[in-house]
């Protein structure tokens, strides 16, 4: 079995298969967040036509784990801790923006 | 660039292989175009060629023999300079130009690099085929939900059963060989949830005494299904998923004859991994934008029209398979060969080999299976309907679009009152639609939350799947040689 890594992490793949197959054959089933409501998203079509399974793969952003094949190697990233550092950014100038606020009342 | 191509095919399932394979005999020079890394669309979908010794999967297919005689032809026909195979290439986009059509494609065989690709010919055959069609219910964007064809295509393309407690619902006959495949692949089938009364079969018995090969397909997997022990269970869906960071069970219930759940039948059910779907929605991207007229079809969808040699109203324009009216792989196989004859004859360039009286039954024979296998695809759309009522299971939180994650809530709102008559509108007013997608998940559902009864036809799309601006910018560098530093 060849190996590519997510966020890191080895993932063992049977070369043929694509990044999502690989996935879901190591048991995982979500590896995006969703923008406005923080869900949990993974493989949904399988043929690459809804993008729930979009990941950035060596760099590259956007890609659909369900279109592209695994390779030794490839550095796949789900963007999770970016997405919860750009949420938590915005919650806490919101939170910032409702003392300010406050303070003018 | 490889040399002018008599014909582009666009799609390398069951049609546009059938039309490569006919035109090819025919004496043509083809261009075949698909997204897959190896030919066989969903239907026949395989690993690539160096992986099927370690991902074994012959044993989920159907029409093998015909794959095989139609892929094999492929590989003498390229020696020859005769063919342009091109795998994983994603058409995103075909045009008419003076002198026949340009079809624009990002190579993605290195991806997830890619490179812009532009091919040219004076005719066009596109047999793009179909997705699943969806219905949302509560619960259906956890992860562990999967449309049946995702479930398929991890089983055909990986080798990957998406769980160990499988339950599958919808309508339509796919759920049967989605069910028998990961049956045979270990997983435990704990319901089949059919939400049609197969009853309704017997309304139209023509057309199925006239196609006993669906007996025998239909009674291989009764077979399958039984030894394994799974049930299916008629005029039954799957209401609603439930779980936190994945499915963990379902709550399946009986419906009345409208389609709505009836009251007191509801019961749950633990699994890891569910399938959905409601029949298949044509793939018509590129013959929407390239101008063609649609008509309706009996499952609810636009198809395009064609005429008796698969013609569409576009000049040199030709369809075939799924986008003129879903109806399974052995009518798509007839629809390809007919539309290559058509391609033959229109283009009159030279005499086509062989016997021509031979030829004109061949052709006769090819006819009499289309109008034959679409009569049976019409009794199936007819028998397999969404169920009037299927909007009773949504509750005001549940998504419509993944996307955007616009709820039913939202989308009625908008609809209220007299409000957005379509799912255009509804799009404009909601994001419902806006997504990375472009409505083709929740297109369906938001035309008939919006405005029932009339054929669903997608919104144009002018970039049919998404292409980097440097891919792009790189073919214009190297369409423009002598403008050096």
């Amino acid at each position: 079995m060849s190996e590519f890594s997510i966020d890191g992490r080895p993932v063992p793949f049977t070369e043929g298969q694509t990044v999502a197959a690989a996935l879901v054959a190591a048991g995982r089933v979500a590896w995006r967040t969703t923008r406005v409501g923080h869900r949990p998203r993974g493989v949904f079509c399988g043929i690459g036509v809804c993008f729930d399974c979009l990941v950035t793969i060596d760099g590259a952003g956007g890609q659909r784990a369900c279109v592209v094949p695994a390779r030794p190697g490839m550095n796949v990233t789900t963007g999770e801790t970016m997405t919860t550092a750009a949420t938590a950014t915005t919650a806490a100038t919101a939170t910032t923006a409702t003392t300010e606020e406050g303070d003018d009342d | 660039m490889t040399e002018q191509s008599d014909l582009i095919v666009v799609g390398a399932g069951p049609a546009g292989l059938a039309a490569t394979a006919a035109a090819l005999a025919g004496g043509l020079r083809v261009a075949l175009v698909d997204s897959g890394t190896v030919v066989g669309g969903q239907y026949w979908r395989h690993p690539p060629e160096h992986a099927r010794a370690a991902i074994p999967t012959e044993d989920l297919h159907h029409g093998l023999r015909e794959y095989r005689a139609l892929a094999d032809a492929l590989p003498a026909a390229r020696a020859a300079g005769r063919l342009d195979l091109r795998t994983a290439h994603h058409v995103w986009s075909a045009v008419r130009e003076d002198d026949g059509f340009a079809v624009h494609a990002a190579d993605r065989r290195e991806a997830p690099a890619e490179t812009a690709v532009v091919l040219r010919a004076p005719r066009l055959l596109v047999a793009t085929g179909a997705y699943d069609r969806q219905l949302p219910f509560p619960g259906w964007d956890l992860p562990g939900v999967l449309t049946i064809g995702g479930l398929q295509a991890l089983l055909k393309g990986g080798g990957v059963t998406a769980g160990s407690r499988v339950a599958l619902g919808g309508t339509g006959p796919f759920l049967l060989p989605v069910a028998a495949g990961l049956a045979a692949r270990g997983a435990e089938v704990v319901a089949v949830c059919e939400a049609a009364n197969p009853l309704a079969w017997l309304r139209h018995p023509g057309p199925l005494l006239r196609n006993p090969g669906k007996w025998g397909e239909g009674a291989g997997y009764a077979v399958a299904l039984a030894r394994h022990r799974v049930r299916v269970r008629p005029r039954t869906a799957i209401v609603r998923a439930e779980g936190d960071e994945r499915v963990t069970a379902v709550r399946i219930a009986s419906l009345a004859a409208d389609g709505s759940p009836r009251p007191g039948t509801e019961r749950r059910i633990e699994v890891d991994a569910v399938g959905i779907g409601w029949g298949f929605a044509p793939q018509l991207d590129l013959l929407v934008a390239l101008g063609c007229d649609l008509t309706a079809s009996d499952d609810g969808n636009a198809v395009v029209a064609v005429d008796d040699g698969q013609r569409t109203t576009v000049p040199g324009l030709y369809a075939a398979g799924e986008v003129c009216g879903v109806g399974g792989a052995p009518l798509a196989v007839a629809e390809g060969r007919l539309a290559a004859e058509s391609v033959l004859a229109d283009a009159g360039t030279a005499p086509v080999p062989g016997d021509p009286a031979a030829r004109a039954k061949r052709l006769a024979a090819v006819r009499a299976t289309v109008a034959r296998q679409r009569a049976f695809a019409r009794a199936m759309a007819l028998a397999h309907p969404l169920p009037e009522a299927w909007s009773e299971w949504l509750t005001d939180e549940t998504v419509v679009c993944r996307c955007e994650e616009v709820t039913a809530g939202a989308v009625r709102a908008a609809c209220a009152d007299g409000g957005a008559p379509d799912h255009r509108q509804v799009k404009q007013l909601t994001r419902a639609g806006m997504g990375w997608c472009q409505g083709r998940m929740c297109g369906p559902t938001v035309h008939c939350l919006a405005g029932r009864g009339r054929p669903y036809t997608p919104a144009e799309r002018l970039v049919a799947t998404p292409v980097t601006l440097g891919a792009l910018a790189d073919l214009d560098r190297r369409n423009s040689p002598a403008r050096t530093e």
